[in-house]
Formats: structure tokens, sequence, C-alpha cells
């Protein structure tokens, strides 16, 4: 597991953490994992995200609602994306990830793993309505870049899976 | 400016932008839900790559340009992507068949450029091989699939094989351009990557109980701006709305 060292102002972590991914609204973008720094210097606020995907198109979205939210708080701001270190399903908190589960969409399994579930070899991929995990590949690709499309055969409900990037 | 380098991004750029156009065709015309979903995804994913790209080409070039200048408003022979990234979606087989063919260099070629003395173009080469992964296996999925399938789709995956092969061995020709920035330390010695190239193409293909073409008359010319006469119906639907209401933005 890469883990990277995150410079975060203690002042800012509350202001970041109201904002979230757009298309995963119960996901703040600090358990997302897509802010590597974010410090105050001279009244202003420099934060630094890292896109999902490179074509992600809630990256745009996201960096204007931390300008806004930082805005309210009385900071101004400059916003840089920065794609080294690139981003991993691993920085994902355990917290953001029992956000993802309870949302519908399943959590990115470890990359063996993925790979037998995104290849249909194993079913492994835990249904996110009964928790079987009786359940089958339907796409590799999702709504969105970052998922894929599973079903269960259980309760039959369809559902994300958050593919592993590592 | 760094003209040899800023070809040289373009070189990379114009690959994905070229391929992610046409696979972005299908938009709402993929077969099914499902593969329409998974086309524009990947369309997406190497649109996102193009901006990294673009942005870094407009600082380079620094003449007031931006991004999108340099993805819509340049002439045919100024797009140096190769042949294959061009050719049509004639039908789902040459689709998959072009996909796949573009994704097992295209992986080998992020993997190498990630070496790159470079830093911007190691970090996006980094950022691209966790998406063009997936893209490999998508599309060698299919393969196999369309291959190991009926006697309709081996017939027609087998022919959009053997008729793309020819836009094969332009992955691995060396331009000007890549020759000076190999001195650079910056590009990739293209031509080492032709042997695992086959390799592993020709495993995929076995697989799929599909023949592997032996042809070997192969094109070339998109890396020097001569492109086939798909070129510029692509680019007039590329371009269109930049060129109908110029500076327009949504």
């Amino acid at each position: 597991m890469t883990i990277t060292e995150q410079h975060i102002d203690k002042l800012l972590i509350p202001i970041l953490e109201q904002v979230s991914d757009p298309e995963i609204p119960v996901l703040s973008i600090m358990d997302m994992g897509v802010v590597r720094s974010a410090i105050i210097e001279n009244g202003v606020a420099k934060i630094e995200i890292t896109p999902t995907y490179s074509g992600c198109p809630a990256m745009d979205v996201i960096g204007d609602d931390i300008k806004k939210a930082l805005k309210e708080a009385g900071y101004e701001s400059e916003i840089d994306l920065i794609l080294s270190p690139a981003w991993t399903t691993d920085w994902i908190t355990p917290k953001g990830r029992k956000a993802l589960e309870n949302y519908g969409i399943a959590a990115p399994l470890e990359a063996e793993a993925d790979k037998d579930a995104l290849l249909g070899n194993k079913k492994i991929v835990k249904c996110t309505n009964c928790g079987s995990t009786n359940t089958r590949l339907v796409s590799q690709f999702g709504s969105t870049a970052c998922k894929a499309q599973f079903q269960c055969n259980d309760c039959q409900e369809p559902f994300d899976y958050f593919k592993c990037l590592k | 400016m760094k003209e040899n380098l800023y070809n040289y991004i373009l070189q990379i750029a114009d690959n994905s932008l070229i391929l992610g156009q046409r696979m972005g065709e299908l938009c709402g015309h993929g077969p099914s839900l499902e593969t329409d979903i998974a086309c524009t995804n990947i369309s997406l994913d190497l649109f996102g790559q193009v901006r990294s790209y673009y942005q870094y080409a407009a600082k380079i070039a620094a003449d007031g340009r931006t991004e999108d200048d340099i993805a819509m408003l340049r002439k045919e022979r100024d797009y140096l992507n190769i042949l294959l990234v061009e050719q049509p979606n004639t039908d789902f087989g040459y689709t998959m068949a072009r996909q796949f063919l573009f994704d097992v260099y295209h992986l080998l070629f992020l993997k190498e450029l990630e070496k790159s003395k470079d830093l911007i173009l190691s970090a996006i080469a980094t950022k691209s091989i966790k998406e063009v992964t997936y893209h490999q296996r998508f599309s060698s999925d299919w393969i196999k699939r369309l291959g190991d399938g009926t006697e309709e789709s081996h017939e027609r995956i087998q022919n959009a094989i053997n008729d793309l092969w020819t836009y094969t061995d332009e992955l691995f020709r060396l331009s000007e351009v890549d020759e000076e920035m190999l001195e650079e330390g910056v590009a990739v010695d293209i031509s080492k990557l032709k042997n695992g190239y086959y390799q592993k193409v020709s495993d995929v293909l076995e697989e799929a109980t599909l023949t592997v073409p032996e042809s070997k008359y192969f094109q070339k010319g998109g890396k020097q701006g001569i492109h086939t006469e798909h070129m510029g119906y692509l680019l007039a639907d590329l371009q269109y709305m930049q060129r109908a209401y110029p500076n327009m933005e949504w």
C-alpha cells in the first residue's frame, strides 16, 4: 500500500470535508483521497487535488466546489491539479469505503481479486443490497469510468462496483 | 519553443484524441447499452489523457494557444496520429479489433514512457497505465468472445483483424522527431516494442481461435501527417462546432 505524506492544515479539514464528489455525493473529497495537500499561505488557501481518472468530468466541479466552500469560510484559494503520484483506490479511507457500500456501490477489492472479479472468474463481489457474493459481472464499465456494473443472482439487484486502481 | 518536444507530445496525444473521437461516435449507437457505455468510457479516459498532454503542449508552444485550440483547430496535415486509430467503425468487429491492436501497443508504450526523463510525460504515463490496463482487458475479452463465438462473429472479427493488420507496422517506425527525442532520453524506442507486441497479439488471437495474418505489406504516413481518406471526415465532425461558432464553450 502506498502512503504518500499529505500536508493538510487542520483548519481546512472541516471545510474540505463538506465538499463531495458530485457523482458520489455521500463521499467527501477527503475520504476519496483526492486532496493531496492543503496549506494556508499569507491568508490564501492553496489546495492540490489529483484526478481519480484522467477524464473524470467531476474534477472541474470539485475544484469549483472547493473554491466556493473556502470562500464561504472566508478564504481566498488557489487550486492546483497534480498528476503525480497518481491516485489509487488505496487512498479511499475506511470511512469512505463504508459510505460507498451504504450508498450501493461495492468498494474496490485488492488488485488480484479485482482482476478475477472483472474477468468473471470468481464470484467475490458482494451485493450491496443483500450481501450475497452470488453475483455476476454485467459490464466492465459502469455508469462512470471508475465503476463496473454487477447484478446479484440472489436478490436480482443491479449495483455498481468501484474498480481497483493501483 | 522546443519544436521537437512539442511535436513529440502531439504524436502521442493525437493517437488518443482520434481514437477517443472514434469511440465517442458510438455514443448512443453501441450494440448494447453496456458496450455503448464501455466504449464511451474508454473514449472519456482517452480524452482525459489528451487534456494532460495538450495542456503541456500549449505550455511549450507558449504562443497563446490553449489545449482546445491544439485539439480542434489544426489542419489534417498537422495531426500526427498513426493511421490505425483513424480507421472507421465499420462494424463492432472493426471497432474492437482497432481498439485491441492499439491497446496492446499503448500499454507497452506507456510502460516505457513512464521511464522518460521528462517528468510530466512520465506522470501522465503512470496515470494512463492504470486506465489503459482496463481498456486492454476489455478489448482482448471481446476478441476472444467474437473469435471463439459463432461462425458469423468469427468470420467478421477475422476480417477486421486482417484488414487492420496493414496499419500495425507503423506503430514501431521511428519518425525524425522520435529519433531526436530518443537522444535526449525523452522518447520511447518504439522499434524495441515490436517483438513483445506481436507476441502478445498472437497469444490473444490464438486463444480466440483466430489466425495471425501473414501479410507483409504495411501502410505508413500518419506520423508525417499523411492520412487515409477517413481522416478528413473525422475532423469535419470533430471540428464542426469550433469552425462554425469560433470560441464557443459549453
